[in-house]
Parts: C-alpha cells; sequence; structure tokens
C-alpha cells in the first residue's frame, strides 16, 4: 500500500502540531517518523490511520483520497503506545477481535490467532489476560492483534517506548525481521534517532510540527538538510567560528572560508569520524591531550583537549587505538577531515537547538 | 565462608522485609477495633432485625408479608426499582461516557448536577416534585386538565427515586472511564468495529464491575428511599406505599413484628444483591488464576528460519 500526504496541516485549536507536510510511502517500505516530542509525528501517524483529520490537504492511500474514509474502512493496524489491549480478554480473544468483527468462520479465525501466537512466540499465553503478561509480551500481542486482519499498513507509535533496554534491542531486530517475513508497509513513531537508524529503511524527520529531511538513514546521516537534523542525528561537534582572512578560524582551528566575507560567522560541524588523531606529534596540524576513553564495544569514544581547552570528540576502533598506543593523557596531534557549514550569519547566530543535549554515544557513530 | 555471607545476606532480606510492617500488636489491635465496630454496629442490628421478625413465629412472619397491604408495598418496590435502576444506568452510562471521553462546555456544570442529589436532603428532592407536578405547581394545572396524577401516584415515587438514586452509577463509571481513557476504543475502531460494536466488546465489559456495584448501590437506594418518596407518594396504603413506607406505618401502628417482618426482607433483598456481587467477583478471579497456571513459554520469537504467513 503506497500512501501519499499532501501539504498537510493539523491544527488542534490554535496549535499547530502538523504543518504543511508533504511525503510518501512506498509499497513495502518500513519508514520511521523521528523527531523530538511534540513534533507532530504522532499526529501524522494518527492522520494516516483516520484517528485525526487533516485541517488542510489531502492524504492518499493507493492513490485514493482518503480524507473522509473512516478508521475502520482503511484497513490498516494500528499498534498504539499503550499497547491499548482490551483488558477484560484473553491473549487469543485480543488477537481475534479483529477478525470476528470482520465475521471470519470460526475455524479460520481459529486457525489464524494459533498462526500468529506460533509465530509472535505467544504459544501457551492464549489464556492470559493482559495484566498477566510482560511488557515485552503485552508488545507482541498488541502487534500480533494488529496484523490478525491482515491489514495492507501496518503503524506503529513509538512502538518500543515502555520496554526495558534488553526486550527493546530484541524487538527492533524482531520488527526488522518480521517486516522483511510480511512484507507489509509499515511505518513507525520514534523520538529515538538509533532506532529509527537501525530499524527503518528511511527516516522522515520532524521538528515542531515541520518535515526537516526525508531520507535513508544514511543520508540524513551524512547529508543533514539542515543543522536541526545534523544535530538531532548522531553524534556532532559543532563549533562557533568567525571569518579572518578567508579562513574560519575559532581558538587554534582554521577551516577554509573561501569567498566568505570578512567578519561572517560560521556554525561548523563534523562528526566524530572526520577527526583522525596520529601518535606521531609533527603529523597533523593541531596538538591534543586524550583526556577520556569511552568504551562502546568494538568501537570507542575518545575526548581530545586542545591547549585552548576546545573539547573535540572523535571515535576508532579498538584495534586502531592499540596500534597507536593511545591511553588517557597522551599526548597526540589531530585533523579535521572534512566539515558541514551549518549555519552562517552576519552577526548573530540561532541560538543552540535542543538536539545537541542528544549526545550520548549512539550507533549513528559506528555507521 | 561465602556459604555463610549468603545466610547473612538472607537473614538481613527477611529482617529489612519484617522492618516495613507494622508492629504485631498495632496490627492486631486494628483488626479487633474494625471487626467490633462492624459487629456491634452492622451486625447485631441486622441480626437483630430478624430476630425481633421471628419473635412471634414463623406464622406470623408469614401473615405480616401476605398481608394484602404489604404485599402490594412489596410489588410497588420491586416495580419502581425495576423502573429506576434500568433508567438509571442507561442515564449513568451516558453521563459517565460523556465526562470521561470528550471535552465540552458545561462539563464542570454536568459533574456537579450529577452531584446533586448526594447533596440535597430527600425531603427537598421531594418537596421539588410536588412543586412542579402537585396540584398548585407549574404543571399541576395541567395535568389535571388531562386527568394525569404524579403526585400521590406511582409516576412520582419513580420519579423522585430516580432522582435520589441518579448519581450511582455514574459516580462509579467516571473514575473508571478516565483512568482507562480511550485508547481501547480507538484499537477497536481500528480493527474495524464500529460505534456500536465498540460499545459493547470493549466498553462496557472494561467498565463491568463499576458497573455492577453502581447498580447494587442504586438498587439498594431505589428500594430503601424513604425521604423523598415519603413526600411525594401521599402514604395511601395498598396502593402508594413502598415497603419503607410500610415499615414505618406499621410500626407507628404499634405492629412490631410485622413492620419488622417487611424490613427482614427489604434487608434481605440488600443481602442477596451484595451476595451476588461477591460470588460474580470469585468467579471472575477463579478465571484470572486459572489464566495465570498455563504454562509460560520461551521469551524469544522464533521468527525467520521457517517462513512467515502467507497472503499479508
Amino acid at each position: 500500500m503506497s500512501i501519499e500526504l499532501k501539504s498537510i496541516t493539523k491544527k488542534f485549536g490554535e496549535v499547530t502540531a502538523v504543518n504543511n507536510v508533504t511525503f510518501s510511502v512506498n509499497e513495502g517500505e518500513l519508514m520511521a517518523l523521528l523527531g523530538p516530542s511534540g513534533g507532530g509525528k504522532t499526529t501524522v501517524l494518527r492522520m494516516i490511520a483516520g484517528l485525526e483529520v487533516p485541517t488542510q490537504g489531502d492524504i492518499f492511500i493507493n492513490g485514493q483520497r482518503v480524507n473522509d474514509v473512516p478508521v475502520q474502512k482503511r484497513n490498516i493496524g494500528f499498534v498504539f503506545q499503550s499497547y491499548a489491549l482490551f483488558r477484560n480478554m484473553t491473549v487469543f480473544g485480543n488477537i481475534a477481535f479483529g477478525l470476528k468483527i470482520k465475521k471470519w468462520k470460526k475455524a479460520d479465525m481459529q486457525a489464524r490467532v494459533m498462526e500468529l501466537l506460533e509465530l509472535f512466540g505467544l504459544s501457551g499465553l492464549e489464556k492470559r489476560y493482559p495484566h498477566q503478561l510482560s511488557g515485552g509480551q503485552r508488545q507482541r500481542v498488541a502487534i500480533a492483534r494488529a496484523l490478525a486482519p491482515k491489514p495492507s499498513l501496518l503503524l506503529l507509535d513509538e512502538p518500543f517506548g515502555a520496554v526495558d533496554a534488553k526486550i527493546r534491542q530484541e524487538l527492533r531486530e524482531w520488527l526488522v525481521t518480521l517486516h522483511s517475513e510480511l512484507n507489509v508497509t509499515t511505518i513507525f513513531v520514534t523520538h529515538d534517532q538509533e532506532e529509527a537508524m537501525e530499524v527503518s529503511n528511511r527516516i522522515v524527520i520532524f521538528s515542531r510540527g515541520n518535515l526537516e529531511q526525508i531520507g535513508a538513514p544514511r543520508e540524513v546521516y551524512e547529508q543533514p538538510a539542515n543543522e536541526f537534523v545534523a544535530r538531532f542525528i548522531g553524534v556532532m561537534n559543532v563549533l562557533d567560528t568567525e571569518v579572518q582572512g578567508g579562513v574560519a578560524r575559532v581558538s587554534e582551528l582554521q577551516f577554509p572560508a573561501d569567498g566568505q566575507a570578512e567578519g561572517t560567522r560560521l556554525r561548523i560541524g563534523f562528526r566524530p569520524y572526520a577527526v583522525q588523531i596520529s601518535n606521531d606529534l609533527n603529523l597533523y596540524p593541531y596538538r591534543a591531550v586524550l583526556r577520556h576513553t569511552f568504551f562502546l564495544g568494538i568501537m570507542l569514544r575518545l575526548e581530545l583537549e586542545l591547549p585552548s581547552g576546545l573539547i573535540l570528540r572523535s571515535r576508532m576502533t579498538k584495534e586502531e587505538y592499540a596500534q597507536l598506543g593511545l591511553e588517557d593523557g597522551r599526548e597526540v596531534t589531530v585533523r579535521i577531515r572534512n566539515f558541514r557549514v551549518l549555519a552562517s550569519e552576519g552577526s548573530a547566530l540561532p541560538p543552540e537547538l535542543e538536539a545537541s543535549a542528544h549526545r550520548r554515544p549512539t550507533i549513528a557513530e559506528h555507521i | 565462608m561465602a556459604g555463610n555471607t549468603k545466610r547473612n545476606l538472607g537473614e538481613g532480606h527477611a529482617k529489612s522485609k519484617r522492618g516495613t510492617e507494622e508492629p504485631l500488636w498495632a496490627k492486631w489491635t486494628l483488626i479487633t477495633i474494625a471487626m467490633l465496630f462492624c459487629l456491634v454496629f452492622l451486625f447485631l442490628p441486622l441480626v437483630n432485625v430478624f430476630a425481633q421478625a421471628f419473635s412471634k413465629g414463623w406464622s406470623v412472619y408469614w401473615h405480616a408479608l401476605t398481608h394484602p397491604d404489604s404485599w402490594s408495598a412489596i410489588k410497588l418496590t420491586l416495580l419502581v426499582a425495576a423502573i429506576s435502576v434500568p433508567l438509571n444506568v442507561v442515564f449513568g452510562l451516558a453521563a459517565a461516557w460523556a465526562i470521561a471521553k470528550f471535552e465540552f462546555r458545561g462539563k464542570a456544570l454536568l459533574i456537579t448536577l450529577i452531584d446533586l442529589p448526594f447533596s440535597v436532603s430527600p425531603v427537598v428532592a421531594g418537596l421539588m416534585f410536588v412543586v412542579l407536578f402537585g396540584l398548585q405547581g407549574f404543571f399541576g394545572g395541567w395535568l389535571n386538565d388531562h386527568n394525569l396524577r404524579i403526585i400521590f401516584a406511582v409516576p412520582g415515587i419513580i420519579l423522585a427515586t430516580v432522582f435520589i438514586t441518579f448519581p450511582f452509577v455514574a459516580r462509579e463509571l467516571i473514575p473508571i472511564m478516565q483512568a482507562a481513557g480511550s485508547d481501547q476504543e480507538q484499537a477497536a475502531l481500528t480493527m474495524g468495529a464500529n460505534g456500536w460494536q465498540t460499545f459493547w466488546h470493549v466498553t462496557l465489559p472494561s467498565v463491568k464491575w463499576g458497573l455492577i456495584y453502581g447498580i447494587i448501590l442504586c438498587n439498594a437506594r431505589a428500594m430503601g428511599e424513604f425521604g423523598a418518596v415519603s413526600v411525594v407518594s401521599g402514604h395511601i396504603t395498598g396502593q402508594t406505599d413502598t415497603m419503607p413506607l410500610r415499615i414505618e406505618k406499621l410500626y407507628n401502628e404499634y405492629q412490631g413484628p410485622a413492620a419488622f417482618a417487611v424490613a427482614s426482607l427489604l434487608a434481605l433483598l440488600a443481602l442477596v444483591t451484595l451476595g451476588l456481587k461477591t460470588v460474580l467477583e470469585w468467579k471472575q478471579s477463579l478465571e484470572f488464576s486459572r489464566a495465570q497456571q498455563t504454562p509460560p513459554v520461551k521469551r524469544a520469537p522464533p521468527i525467520g528460519a521457517d517462513g512467515g504467513i502467507a497472503g499479508m
């Protein structure tokens, strides 16, 4: 099932939750709607489902305008953030509900529910009630229930928000497998960029109701459309510089800035992988001291301090680290292989965005 | 050494667990107070009602209940409950649904109005209806012209009872519906259910216990209401006397055993509804525990190797 949103705007009273958003989802795609909370992504998902009606704009499913098609007739499966399992029904009753509504024959219904229980690793739990299940089991019942009537579109709202870290990882991998098995067009909402990067084919990034960028995980990571995306996806070193003599400077660092007027302020960003390190003190232009090494499995994250006190973040594999004979406190030289200009203004730069708070080590760094 | 440490840890755990509980004497004092209170103020009076009712023997008891006037009071009480309880179930569900699931102007006013019968004295409630429908009331003339009787007749008794018992169902349901939110209903909609199916299969079962409890309270009050009914009924023996009114009349006429006989029947009706509720709750918990006993299964979902589902 393909979906197209054309200039969709949604207002709740005075508040604009979604502002003039246009994008499309291809048949069979696994798409993530990503953004900080309050970004409008859940509202978009609910409009696709038919649980909300757009204030302006049109939604097309398989080329047909569905603005006026009620939620019951859209043939979707929706997984709620809270799971919204029917508390008074057993696991079996929950999964069978949609089939009962669609008036399946009893034998077919039985077979279908059993098939799903098997597929979702829930066999033996069919007589339990939701409150007798673990968080991960509830999650899987919710997805099984949504898939039971064979929807042509699966929508998930923060599907892994309410389970603990280990289960979340399992469920993510499982969702990817499930999607490749079933090949049903799937859209999920998340505020976790790591989750979006790992699970989806394409990501739509929202901020304050606006669509910031749409693209494959690698695309939005390597070619962020704007500063918000650059800072929201993955870790980034961000420096505010000023152009002097054709070079953007901050402390001892210099970046080529051909064609920029004298005195222009540039906000420059570069990924940790762009910061190269050598133990040869004459190889790279800047001296630095390795302050901290963070171990993240096979990748290490390094925090380097320049003589001026400026902190740069880098990353490398364990092997590289060992080859260079690095350890905390060691003096090294660094260079910055490439960078992006995130913003430029004659005088003042916009204030730092909230997204910069998301600076924990992430999978995006490993790409 | 290792074994010792383990045992010490275990003891520490047990100690800390005991530490969170009240001392034994406090526990038993509280239990004793609660038990004594219930015994003296609830159980003994109830037993006394039955004892008084049977004090002159079974035949007197039976005669008191089958006396035409008492029998008519019993029938009237059951009729009033049979009409006012279903009405209030419908009103209560509608009001609770509106308050819990929608935002609208005048919501606070509606909540206040639902509580009105609790805060207004039943006698005042009864007088309200007299003022409205009595011969000298607003609609009195019109009703009289059309030969309709509300005050000093059964419709008035039903109206007063509906008014008095209005909050019971709604008050029970509102917090439950608010806590449940509308996620379950929305989930049902996404699976193709229409409004009625959603209400019948999802909303109603999820508020079942609150509703049953509300109905029991509503029913007990509908059968037991005295004040408001007393004002509007007119006390016409054999016609507009409900059981509480009949009991009072018998008692004032020094027919103690007969009064207690009818009272015991009223108490019995209340006890039966309570017993019914207990049985239902017990059945439900039995069902839950049976479901709990099914064997747990491995956590990892076995997907991938043996192919997916066809046709999705």
